[in-house]
């Protein structure tokens, strides 16, 4: 897991990238979401310091950036796994046999979802949302890459292969 | 009805990621090049007539939607191209941005020349991480060609398109969500009116339209309103691509002239059922679509013969089930979504979701009385018309239609305790 830092600063060349952001929208606060998908991105996860740290960069109360935070899905709030795993179970993937690779996942990283495993290696989750991936159903995500078609077999040569 | 290549033709051809291979081997650009020459109010009448009709999920006609940003409001007008992509069984504007993003591109220029707009934003998905880079990297490119920028193409028109991403939120697809996630703010939908084409982002006019909408208007612009009204059927103008998923050999998003038939597109172009099954039940428009039966489904893909049937076209979702499927476990996993994704802003729909999904658990669980399945009848009606925005319907249909039409399966659980369908789902091999 990432560490848990008492304080955040962006790097500047993170900073610089705010900046452009900012440039984008006739208001500061509509860099809302860039700003803090690269604070994510530095950090790993938001704590209250990034919050903090996002509310000056924007100008706004940091309630302002808490209420986002924690509306929006993608954003941690703790600090997660060096790989994340997304398994859609929305109706296509299931109609394909999610269930079976979510009992797969559960037993191969020892852990239910929504959990890391022991090594802080990978945090997953079973997630309810369609991801826009259906005709490859069952699917995850892991980190940016999309993974189609999954078996248990296929799930282990992928989980070797990118989280080794 | 042979699928079609309008706007489909490159999927899965790297070249066309291009600008020039798009200029050279597409007439790419042209569209743009012959808008320039027209004034924006002919363009606007051309997409009239083209029957072109929103393919995000409601499908209004994008002429008239463009016809509503007021003329001289004094403020900027802005263009948000919808990209959430959310709706469950939906997935083609992925294809369109991943794989011909300089279609998007043409058409996101000739839109913002007829509504009058300098800068258009692209809402995407979070987890749309490599769409989101194939789709920047074009845009980057046409900054450079001079496609994009202070002076589009060489005219007297300033043009700048920027991606939004987002961060995980069904709701933001929804318009007025969307336009409160734009300006950095949880995305609670509005109340309507105003509408957003009055007032939008940042308080000022915004057409929001979905990408294969935006992606369909260069083709329009060069061939004609008329050509492309009469590929498609009455009201209903064009081809649109349509995501076939579920229990089918060829899952796969397809191109249609609308008015082909339903059948046609899953038992020709989707392969049929797989292991020779029957078909039990489609969801023909994204989740949000009130399920048709298998005989239902004997209807054409089209805008007005879909209403007809008793559902909706919807974002083009075609989502089947065979025989085995239990219906009671499918909506449930249909309702779980609702229920994790009501923004919770209004009583109905927060508290109706949670209630329908806790009563699904419960019969899936073998608890459930057999009053429950009225009960959840009459909660989706309340459901209904006492809501800012369509999610709350879009929740309560399915559990209206899965109900009305299975009936049988959910008396059968509510008094047996188990499933009357044998469930045998498996891992295709
Ligand atoms: C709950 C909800 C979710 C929606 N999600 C999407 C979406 O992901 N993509 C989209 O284009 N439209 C979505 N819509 C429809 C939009 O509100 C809007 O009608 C559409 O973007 C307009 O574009 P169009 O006229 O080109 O279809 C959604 C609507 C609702 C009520
Ligand atoms: S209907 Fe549901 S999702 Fe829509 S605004 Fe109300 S609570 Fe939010
Ligand atoms: S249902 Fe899993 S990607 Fe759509």
């Amino acid at each position: 897991m990432s560490e848990a830092s008492e304080t955040f600063e962006f790097t500047s060349q993170n900073l610089e990238r705010c900046q452009d952001y900012l440039k984008r929208y006739p208001t500061k606060q509509a860099a809302m979401l860039p700003v803090l998908h690269v604070a994510q991105e530095q950090h790993g996860f938001i704590s209250k310091e990034v919050e903090t740290a996002v509310a000056e960069v924007l100008e706004v109360p940091e309630v302002e950036v808490h209420k986002v935070v924690t509306f929006y899905t993608l954003f941690h709030r703790h600090p997660v796994g060096r790989h994340q795993i997304r398994l859609c179970m929305n109706l296509a993937c299931w109609l394909r046999g999610s269930d079976c690779i979510k009992a797969h996942l559960e037993e191969k990283l020892g852990v239910a979802s929504g959990g890391t495993t022991s090594d802080g290696k990978i945090t997953w989750e079973a997630v309810s949302d369609c991801m826009g991936a259906c005709e490859d159903a069952p699917m995850m995500q892991l980190d940016k890459d999309y993974y189609d078609e999954l078996t248990p077999e296929k799930v282990d040569q992928i989980l070797e292969k990118e989280t080794a | 009805m042979p699928l079609y290549t309008l706007i489909s033709k490159d999927f899965y051809n790297e070249d066309a990621r291009d600008a020039n291979w798009y200029k050279q081997n597409r007439q790419g650009f042209e569209g743009a090049e012959k808008a320039f020459e027209m004034s924006p109010e002919d363009i606007i009448s051309e997409v009239k007539t083209s029957n072109l009709r929103g393919l995000g999920g409601a499908g209004f006609p994008t002429g008239i939607k463009w016809g509503f940003v007021p003329k001289d409001s004094g403020k900027p007008i802005y263009l948000a191209v919808n990209a959430d992509e959310s709706e469950p069984g939906t997935f083609k504007d992925k294809y369109i941005m991943t794989w011909d993003p300089h279609r998007l591109i043409e058409g996101i220029i000739i839109t913002c020349w007829a509504i009058k707009a300098h800068v258009a934003y692209i809402y995407i998905r979070g987890e749309y991480v490599r769409p989101y880079e194939h789709l920047q990297r074009a845009i980057d490119q046409a900054y450079e060609e001079g496609i994009l920028g202070d002076k589009v193409m060489g005219r007297d028109f300033k043009l700048d398109v920027y991606i939004h991403r987002g961060a995980g939120a069904y709701i933001c697809g929804e318009e007025t969500g969307l336009l409160e996630s734009l300006e950095g703010k949880k995305g609670w939908p509005r109340l309507k009116p105003p509408f957003p084409a009055v007032v939008g982002a940042f308080g000022s006019p915004t057409v929001v339209n979905n990408v294969e909408t935006i992606a369909h208007v260069p083709e329009i612009i060069k061939q004609g309103g008329q050509w492309f009204a009469d590929l498609g059927c009455e009201k209903n103008g064009g081809t649109r691509l349509m995501c076939v998923s579920g229990h089918v050999n060829k899952p796969d998003v397809y191109e249609i002239q609308l008015g082909t038939p339903l059948y046609e597109l899953i038992y020709d172009h989707a392969g049929g059922i797989v292991d020779g099954k029957k078909m039990k039940a489609v969801i023909p428009g994204g989740s949000s679509a009130k399920v048709l039966t298998a005989e239902e489904a004997d209807c054409d893909c089209s805008i007005e013969a879909l209403q007809a049937a008793g559902s909706m076209l919807g974002s083009g979702g075609v989502m089947v089930m065979h025989e085995d499927t239990c219906m009671v476990k499918a909506l449930q996993v249909i309702t779980s979504f609702y229920a994790h994704e009501s923004c919770g802003q209004c009583t109905p729909c927060r508290e109706g979701t949670g209630w329908l999904l806790r009563t699904l658990n419960r019969l899936l669980r073998g608890d459930g009385h057999p009053s429950d399945v009225d009960t959840m009848l009459d909660l989706s009606g309340n459901m209904q018309g006492t809501s800012i925005c369509a999610l709350s319907e879009a929740a309560a249909w399915p559990v209206e239609s899965f109900i009305l039409k299975f009936r049988e399966e959910f008396d059968y659980i509510a008094r047996h305790g188990r499933s009357m369908v044998a469930e045998k789902q498996s891992v295709p091999a």
